[in-house]
């Protein structure tokens, strides 16, 4: 037997674990799983286990319905916040069809097959996400526990106990913090994790929802990672610091140039760039989402890049001095409401489409691109991005690069789905509406 | 010395005699809480278990035994003929064992032999460094008694280190000698785990493993010798 499924194996009989959790994702990025009890372990590790799935999200249609749920053992964790009386652990699984082909709704296949391809090209894709949300007393009204303000140190509330019990049992679970801090919003958080390669990092991301979440309602409180639950007020991203390493050598770093950006880092920047709209839609995949990307909260509008611009779409921050390895670039669109697997996938594709195409690097934008007249940025050749989930979905539905990475399953259910959820929100009338019109018309 | 921990309680009355004729100090337990809360300041001496009536309890408190951040050595099991079968898969549990019904010659050279081996020191499975232990037999990993849950490279990477502390290396020599083979993420996957690794060992123990600037990681503080 492998010596890693031993191991697992060996630490479930030892810490005596009465459950193990197999954990997976649904093509909308909901986490989804089932639990086994540790005489079913040794079999599920070799063989998988088969449950149905045509209860989740994307999966697959009734005639087909039955997968193969593969526990990933590397994943394996003790899950902190069930105690030691009767420990559960955890692993995520790579879903594959009874014939075992990995299966094309599963978005950790997706991810995989995109890393893959830029493996070919000798490239490993780390991601490092600053992640923002917000606490709020419960799921029904956004109402903030507090009104501080950025980096403001609180000491009163319970949103700094909330944050510290969220940072201590991510890193319990191997999920390193590098910041966390009070943001701009009231009642509004941000974490940083410290950057690893993209599939454990989406492993991460999952697995940092579920604790904030969970912290938050130790604690009667209600986290949410909605983009945009106040008007007003600053929206949440997901903003993704990237780079891509060949072998232990950063590709993005080349310390002869000004900005210590390499050629392909360069190539990279243009590819997210130029397909950023249509890879909109899978970053920001709510109605919500498009109302934090708008003009006046630090949130990218329009398709530009900056070394230190707030409003630009992709910041490319100072490496810190003789560290070649922090050279990276952060992609500002995302939001936490995103899939992780589907987002770091298609973020990756569309910047290899930049460097296998060589694709030249845009000025970079200089002066606050808000302040620019109309006329000025189309002379500029900035473009906005998608201004609804709408007219996202139209810009992907045509896009090669898109389809490509995700592969036709998740491409075409995502585009049904979420033309489904636009027209629901289409039919509403909403409470601006009523107040701008009712009196007046 | 201090005395042997026996199981369970009371034991059978011919190992009670067998110890006493062999002028053994000796303490009968019914559980592991008893075991811990009964515990001589410098540790048991080592145990006896007898298995024959009550496997369950006894297979689980040899576990608990083994599992704790001073694994208790030595251990010597009493078994039925029935269970001989069944102790390949648990030769952790245990570092000798006795047939049932023992001849009492037999289990007291059994007992000296084996106390005799353990005052020689630490057993080659057992790497302690400060607060840290690791259990090489079971996989398991303590930070003052308490586990510490590891995956599987978490674990041979902090295992490399603590058999290895105070000597300096590079991410390429962890990286061929943990991970053994051209592993694709390059030197930063060494820099990803060590990362986990102090963030798992928490605040107080994160310096176990310092780094070393422009070479790579060293475990363990820097003794003057």
């Amino acid at each position: 037997m492998a010596p890693q499924l031993e191991y697992v194996l060996r630490t479930v009989e030892e810490r005596g674990v009465r459950f193990v959790q197999l954990w997976f994702t649904d093509v909308l990025g909901s986490l989804k799983g089932f639990a086994i009890t540790p005489a079913e372990l040794e079999g599920a590790l070799e063989e998988g286990m088969t449950f149905d799935g045509s209860a989740i999200e994307g999966y697959s249609r009734v005639q087909e319905s039955d997968m193969l749920a593969m526990p990933d053992p590397a994943t394996f964790e003790i899950v902190p916040w069930r105690g030691d009386d009767a420990p559960v652990a955890r692993m995520f699984c790579d879903i594959q069809t009874l014939n075992g082909e990995p299966f094309g709704g599963d978005p950790r296949n997706v991810l995989r097959r995109n890393l893959d391809r830029a493996r070919e090209h000798g490239y490993t894709f780390f991601v490092g996400p600053e992640i923002e949300y917000f606490y709020f007393r419960s799921a029904t009204e956004p109402e903030p526990l507090d009104t501080a303000g950025f980096f403001d140190l609180t000491h009163t509330d319970t949103a700094n106990e909330l944050r510290r019990r969220t940072i201590l049992t991510l890193e319990a679970m191997g999920i390193p913090v590098e910041y966390s801090f009070h943001e701009n919003g009231p009642s509004q958080h941000e974490i940083d994790l410290r950057y690893t390669d993209a599939l454990s990092m989406a492993d991460n991301v999952m697995t940092f929802r579920m604790v904030v979440k969970r912290v938050a309602s130790e604690l009667g409180v209600h986290a949410t990672f909605m983009p945009k639950p106040i008007a007003g007020a600053f929206g949440s991203g997901l903003h993704a610091h990237l780079s891509l390493f060949e072998g232990d050598v950063n590709a993005f770093h080349d310390s002869g140039d000004r900005q210590g950006l390499s050629k392909v880092g360069k190539h990279f920047v243009a590819g997210l760039l130029r397909h950023a709209p249509e890879i909109t839609a899978i970053t920001n995949q709510t109605v919500n989402s498009y109302k934090r990307l708008i003009a006046g909260y630090e949130a990218p509008t329009y398709i530009s890049w900056a070394r230190n611009n707030e409003s630009a779409l992709v910041r490319v921050p100072s490496p810190k001095r003789d560290k070649e390895s922090s050279t990276r670039i952060e992609f500002r669109s995302p939001d936490p409401a995103c899939n992780p697997y589907l987002a770091f996938a298609v973020m990756l594709a569309a910047g290899m489409k930049g460097v296998e195409e060589g694709y030249p690097l845009p000025e970079e934008a200089t002066n606050n691109i808000f302040e620019m007249t109309a006329a000025a940025r189309i002379d500029a050749g900035i473009d906005l991005l998608p201004q609804s989930l709408s007219e996202a979905l139209d810009v992907m539905e045509k896009s090669e690069l898109v389809v490509d990475a995700l592969g036709e399953h998740v491409h075409d259910y995502f585009i049904r789905n979420k033309r489904r959820e636009w027209n629901a929100y289409k039919e509403q009338v909403t409470s601006w509406e009523l107040d701008r019109y009712l009196g007046s018309l | 010395m201090e005395p042997i921990l026996v199981f369970p309680d009371p034991p059978p009355a011919m190992l009670a005699q067998t110890l006493d004729l062999g002028g053994y100090a000796w303490k009968a337990v019914g559980n592991a809480a008893i075991a811990t809360a009964d515990e001589p300041a410098d540790g048991w001496a080592g145990a006896i278990i007898v298995t024959d009536e009550d496997p369950d309890g006894a297979l689980s408190l040899c576990r608990s035994l083994r599992k704790r951040d001073a694994v208790l050595e030595p251990l010597l099991m009493l078994v039925s003929g029935a269970q001989l079968a069944e102790l390949g898969e648990r030769e952790d549990l245990f570092d000798d064992f006795c047939l049932m019904p023992f001849h009492p010659q037999e289990l007291e050279a059994r007992l000296r032999h084996l106390l005799y081996r353990a005052g020689r020191g630490s057993t080659p499975e057992l790497v302690a460094y400060g607060d840290l232990a690791l259990n090489l037999e079971t996989y398991q990993a303590a930070l003052s008694g308490k586990p510490l849950d590891l995956t599987y490279m978490e674990y041979e990477l902090l295992k490399f280190f603590a058999t290895h502390p105070a000597k300096v290396f590079t991410r390429e020599q962890l990286l061929s000698r943990v991970w053994g083979y051209e592993y694709y993420g390059g030197a930063r996957t060494v820099d990803v785990h060590v990362r986990r690794l102090r963030a798992k060992l928490g605040e107080e123990h994160a310096n176990l493993i310092q780094t070393v600037r422009s070479v790579g990681y060293r475990f363990g503080q820097t003794r003057a010798l």
